[in-house]
């Protein structure tokens, strides 16, 4: 089990508002993603949620059962911090094994577990090292293990990725989202990166300011964004917004088309722009068109093997049913 | 970068200090290895006729020499012991926040800047001195007999006098250590159900015990040489009661005149260091390590 119910939570710190009241549920099993710029009250919400925070007003409840004022270790959660937080001066075991025998587990279970978790994770090889001695992906595996055994009602991700390289950062990520639909036990993960929020998430929650700015599953977010921010936010690259004349015919403040929903044309389209750069990613290419219709260039997608060089004049033409209307609030008109 | 040229360069610039330091190390003892096999006194320094080995064994065969060795290894143990556990409750105390904390730290560091005569003699004159120290007054006051420090507890006394001038040094370099642990850590422990005291035990203790390490080799070094506050306050008495080995050298010296038998106990002295040293570093040693 692993409901988490937030209610009219807020956390100040001082005059601070980091978070105004929010509300909030997570489903048992669920894997929720927290995503948005640094300093948007991300990290916070999963401290008040994991307990090392205290709301200022409002209520958590996990299970059903009031938690609000628990301490950490009695929510029957664990986390896995941004700097792993290992123990440096135990070995991999006692590092696993510490928080049974803080629950005064009786040694041949710790041991099973133990076992077992380092089993399920690769870590038979590096058991007796100490964390120092391991790199970086191992250590974060070590935390995973020290989380695991636990077998905690919820998991709590606090950027737990953003200390890897590229490439490890891209097989943690299916470590996880396996570890997830094995267990089938709720998480919740932390990440200002949305390409991590959209891989792996069930539902993603759009944070700004310590706001939701909107809550849905992955394909939701891409498709009907809210408004402007949760627009601008997920996808990658970024979707062009355009105001001003442009956004009017369309009877909007402000229009928004993705990249990859522009069609390119060397003949013929609805704005005339010029290349300024080109990026070749091999499968794609993504080009920075300036065009007389918006004061910063647009971005479009083109096949990779797109004949075009940075000068070129090229046309664009919105794909109709693929483009986002905003009124002047920012908020999304359907 | 470490060329060839840049290496006979540094070198040549370390020299004159390296050789300073070799000759101001190794003249003394030297002349203190040559004096120790002579029969060298004040009382008759024109005659100083080669003696062997005669001054070790009267040096080591003085009864007062065991009761000296004691004394030290106590005095030692005892400072050690008082500061170590003292300075981590003080550092624990300090890291909290709490109104005033700067001006408190700057109060628990005061003592190590007292001159240790003048810190000795305060302590003998105004807090020990039963008739009108501080502790005697408190202890009329409140209608016991006072205690005559110096002459009922001579090294008890001392042990406190020099206790109370490291206490900061220790306290200082394990608020150091303590203020180096990572917030994450301790509150992945506490998420993994560890209680304050267990937080304690198993994650800040350890996180110290290099600190530790360093405070108590180093304190070893100048507590085995511990001198003024001796000599200030109950000048190593009643009888040998509060004597350590250094006073003892000296006062070979001073009060008998007798420059051979220091030397002798000098060496004597700078051999026990030596093996204090080497079982310190033996037994503790592991935590320096990365």
């Amino acid at each position: 089990m692993g409901q988490i119910h937030l209610e009219k939570v807020r956390k100040t710190f001082g005059d601070v508002v980091i978070i105004p009241e929010l509300d909030l549920k997570i489903e048992d099993g669920e894997f929720v993603v927290f995503v948005g710029p640094s300093g948007c009250g991300k990290s916070t919400l999963l401290r008040l949620i994991a307990g090392l925070e205290d709301v200022t007003s409002g209520e958590i409840m996990i299970d059903g059962a009031q938690a609000t004022a628990l301490p950490p270790a009695k929510r029957g959660l664990a986390m896995v911090f941004q700097s792993y937080a290992l123990y440096p001066h135990m070995s991999v075991r006692k590092n696993i094994a510490f928080p049974l025998k803080m629950a005064g587990m009786d040694k041949a279970e710790i041991d099973r577990r133990v076992d077992y978790a380092a089993k399920t994770l690769n870590l038979d090889a590096y058991i007796d090292r100490r964390p120092a001695q391991l790199s970086g992906g191992q250590r974060q595996r070590v935390a995973i293990g020290r989380a695991i055994v636990r077998e905690p009602a919820a998991f709590l991700f606090d950027e737990p990725l953003s200390n890897l390289d590229a490439a490890l950062r891209v097989g943690m990520r299916l470590e996880i989202s396996e570890l997830h639909q094995r267990l089938k036990t709720t998480m919740i993960y932390v990440t200002h990166d949305q390409v991590e929020a959209m891989t792996m998430a069930d539902k993603i929650v759009v944070l700004r300011a310590g706001k939701i700015e909107q809550v849905g599953t992955p394909l939701e977010l891409y498709t009907n964004p809210q408004n402007t921010f949760v627009a601008g936010f997920i996808g990658s690259p970024r979707m062009n917004l355009l105001s001003g004349a442009e956004a009017e015919k369309y009877g909007a403040a402000t229009i928004g088309i993705r990249p990859e929903h522009l069609r390119l044309s060397t003949t013929e389209g609805d704005w005339t722009g010029t290349v300024k750069v080109s990026e070749h990613l091999g499968s794609d290419t993504f080009l920075h068109v300036e065009t007389p219709v918006h004061d910063e260039p647009i971005t479009v997608r083109a096949d990779g093997e797109f004949p075009i060089h940075a000068g070129d004049t090229v046309y664009l033409s919105p794909q109709q049913d693929k483009l986002h209307r905003f009124n002047a609030e920012g908020l999304s008109i359907r | 970068m470490a060329t060839l040229h840049t290496k006979t360069a540094a070198r040549a610039m370390m020299a004159p200090a390296v050789i300073v330091l070799l000759i101001w190390m190794a003249v003394p003892l030297a002349m203190t290895l040559y004096f120790s096999t002579l029969n060298y006194t004040l009382y008759n320094p024109i005659s100083q006729p080669f003696v062997g080995f005669d001054n070790y064994s009267y040096f080591l065969a003085d009864p007062t020499f065991l009761a000296a060795l004691v004394n030290t290894l106590v005095l030692v143990v005892g400072v050690l012991a008082i500061t170590v556990i003292g300075g981590i409750l003080v550092a624990l105390l300090l890291d909290q926040d709490f109104y005033g904390v700067n001006i408190v730290r700057l109060l628990v560091i005061a003592p190590f800047f007292v001159m240790p005569t003048v810190a000795a003699l305060v302590w003998k004159n105004m807090m020990m001195n039963p008739v009108y120290g501080v502790i005697g007054q408190f202890l009329t006051a409140i209608g016991l007999t006072p205690i005559d420090w110096m002459t009922e507890v001579p090294l008890l006394s001392i042990i406190i006098i020099v206790a109370w001038q490291w206490l900061p040094f220790a306290t200082l370099i394990l608020l150091t250590s303590l203020q180096s642990l990572s917030a994450d850590q301790k509150e992945a422990a506490e998420m993994d159900g560890a209680g304050a005291l267990s937080i304690f035990w198993y994650i800040t203790l350890p996180h110290m015990s290099r600190a530790i390490t360093v405070v108590i080799l180093i304190q070893t070094i100048f507590l085995l040489s511990i001198f003024a506050e001796i000599l200030v306050t109950t000048q190593g008495g009643p009888g040998s009661q509060s004597t350590n080995i250094t006073y003892l050298v000296a006062q070979q010296a001073t009060s008998y005149g007798d420059i051979g038998a220091a030397s002798a106990g000098g060496i004597v002295a700078v051999v026990l260091a030596n093996i204090v040293a080497i079982f310190l570093v033996r037994l503790i040693g592991k935590n320096l390590d990365a």
